[in-house]
């Protein structure tokens, strides 16, 4: 088991972004969300880990700090 | 031909109470002839106490209703002499299709373990259910068990008093008061036991329709359950195709909150529906229609003194899952032996308090199952139908996904982690057989065990040393002597020891673990006994 990573941790963090705007071009609203409710849950279940998923939906909240 | 649920079983008799002076007292008497108040009246019979169940009709259910019956439902039926009957008469599933939209995503197998003597479900109309539980009264009676069921009486009062409640009673010939030492109220979601007295039906957590109609086709579909998230039949709601014997299927279409129930139950209404869902071409005959309404919600306490409420007169949930019936007997179940224990000056009426903690505590798990299954099928929000689309679309391509699609988590028997009749885990072994677990079942030979475990207390010792018997304040304990030599499957061993060589489980009569060990040690027996009553 890890902590969830708050640091910097993506490699080419251009391309990755670049990748992911890559991703929702040219769809319409409803498609994009979709893409990203998909994505969501595929990198939950690479990640696995109850602890480290509870802390990433806390960060993603940005109520802690 | 009549159908069974058209003709009267337990057909108005004149019974002697009605022309007592002064109103018979019975030790037990039941309210409601279903499944759990039949359940509850042949535990009861089957272990000697007088009991009297009251019906305000005289018929099984109509129409299907609870259809699908779990292993622990079958085991416990089993128990109750019936559960051979239930099983021979059933259709066995394991195979289950997902479909989303206009397509299907997946198909799946239960793949049932190996190593039980009931399979993890059948399928069967209530009123066979209700039918074979009344065939079994009619055996206890010829063996002279104290048993009655009295058709047409319905009650209209019940006064509650510090030792026994008092009934008025309609029958067809007039009014009649008996009382009781206690009184079951098995009467159904909409209890009129718990009106007259009184009780609130907390929580509403969710409401929903249901279209239910039991169809009668020659069609090749096969015994798989099929789910429907968005249909194009049903848009925006779901669909359920389930097998029935008799060639009877049952279909159930969610229609929703604010509907015009009389006017969506119309045939006129009913049939396009179910032919844009099974196909223009296929013939079928109604045999049953109605429209079924649920709310998740409990009463805050099954016990209030002398009345105890089983079923769903005391708990409601949504039909995903097999959580009404199923978690109905188990009620009985955990009731029946304490109730004996008490009337016998055996255990202290607070063993009864443990039956509310324990059965409560098994519909919490059954409304947050039971809620967290609505919540998928319905969304409530824009985003969680977003999301409940991504995970229906994704399992179409990757397994993963197909865990988080939620069309109902099937009943499995609850386990009464942390109940006070519990003692303290003192044995590395399986997670599913710690203290309050329901004993899973195993093999033994040609035999199975739970069989052997059944209406008493038994000190089940696998490669351990016990006495035989033992007697702890007027309870008594039967030793089985098991030994993983014997244990040709190894079930006993996957289920029992794990990591363990030796072990001994004090199993209540209702075949629920209530403490282990991985040797035998008098004083903790002892105290694990009472414990387990109630007087610890």
């Amino acid at each position: 088991m890890s902590d969830l990573i708050l640091t910097p941790n993506i490699k080419n963090a251009d391309d990755f972004y670049a990748e992911l705007l890559a991703a929702h071009e040219g769809l319409e609203k409803a498609d994009s969300d979709a893409l990203n409710a998909r994505l969501v849950l595929v990198l939950a279940n690479h990640i696995g880990d109850s602890t480290v998923l509870t802390d990433a939906l806390r960060a993603a909240a940005l109520t802690d700090s | 031909m009549n159908k069974i649920f058209e003709t009267p079983l337990y057909g108005y008799e004149r019974s002697p109470d009605q022309d007592s002076p002064t109103p018979v007292r019975h030790k037990v008497i039941v309210i409601g002839a279903g499944p759990v108040g039949l359940a509850a009246a042949i535990d009861l019979a089957q272990q000697g106490v007088d009991v009297v169940v009251l019906d305000e009709n005289d018929k099984v259910s109509f129409g299907s209703r609870a259809i699908c019956f779990s292993q622990r439902t079958l085991e416990i039926a089993d128990r109750l002499g019936c559960g051979r009957r239930l099983v021979d008469k059933g259709v066995l599933w394991d195979r289950g299709k997902v479909f989303f939209d206009d397509r299907q995503v997946y198909d799946f197998n239960l793949q049932p373990d190996e190593g039980y003597a009931n399979p993890a479900f059948i399928n069967l109309q209530q009123y066979h259910f209700e039918n074979y539980f009344v065939e079994r009264v009619r055996e206890l009676q010829a063996e002279g068990a104290p048993i009655e069921i009295r058709g047409r009486n319905k009650v209209e009062a019940i006064g509650t008093h510090e030792d026994h409640v008092r009934l008025e009673v309609e029958t067809p010939e007039g009014p009649y008061t008996i009382e009781a030492d206690w009184l079951i109220a098995c009467d159904g979601a909409t209890s009129p036991a718990r009106r007259m007295l009184g009780i609130d039906f907390e929580g509403r957590i969710f409401e929903d329709n249901f279209l239910i109609a039991d169809v009668i086709m020659d069609a090749d579909f096969p015994s798989e359950r099929w789910f429907w998230f968005d249909p194009p039949f049903n848009r925006g709601q779901s669909a359920l195709l389930h097998k029935q014997p008799d060639n009877v299927w049952r279909i159930d279409l969610q229609l929703g909150w604010d509907i015009d129930k009389e006017r969506e139950k119309r045939p006129e209404n009913v049939i396009p529906r179910l032919k844009a869902m099974l196909g223009d071409d296929v013939e079928f005959q109604l045999e049953w229609v109605s429209i079924y309404t649920f709310q998740c919600r409990r009463m805050e306490s099954f016990r209030k003194g002398r009345v105890l409420f089983a079923g769903d007169s005391a708990h409601q949930v949504s039909p995903f899952g097999a959580r009404g019936a199923n978690s109905g007997l188990q009620d009985t179940d955990n009731l029946c032996w304490k109730l004996k224990l008490v009337l016998d000056g055996k255990a202290p009426e607070t063993l009864l308090d443990s039956y509310n903690a324990e059965r409560v505590y098994g519909a919490d798990e059954n409304i947050l199952n039971s809620s967290r299954s609505t919540d998928f099928i319905t969304p409530k929000s824009e985003m969680s139908r977003i999301l409940r689309d991504a995970v229906l679309d994704l399992s179409e391509h990757y397994d993963f996904a197909r865990p988080l699609v939620n069309s109902g988590r099937l009943s499995q028997p609850c386990t009464y982690d942390g109940s006070s009749l519990n003692s303290a885990d003192a044995l590395n072994g399986p997670a599913g057989t710690r203290p309050g677990s329901a004993c899973p079942d195993a093999p033994l030979g040609d035999e199975f065990l739970l069989p052997k475990l059944a209406g008493k207390f038994t000190l089940l010792t696998i490669d351990a040393d016990a006495p035989d018997t033992l007697e702890e304040d007027g309870i008594e304990v039967t030793r089985l002597a098991l030994s993983v030599k014997d244990d040709m499957t190894l079930a006993l061993k996957r289920r029992y020891l794990g990591d363990a060589t030796s072990a001994v489980y004090l199993i209540r009569p209702d075949q629920h673990v209530a403490a282990r060990r991985d040797s035998y040690e008098e004083n903790t027996f002892r105290h694990a006994i009472r414990r387990a009553c109630g007087k610890e």
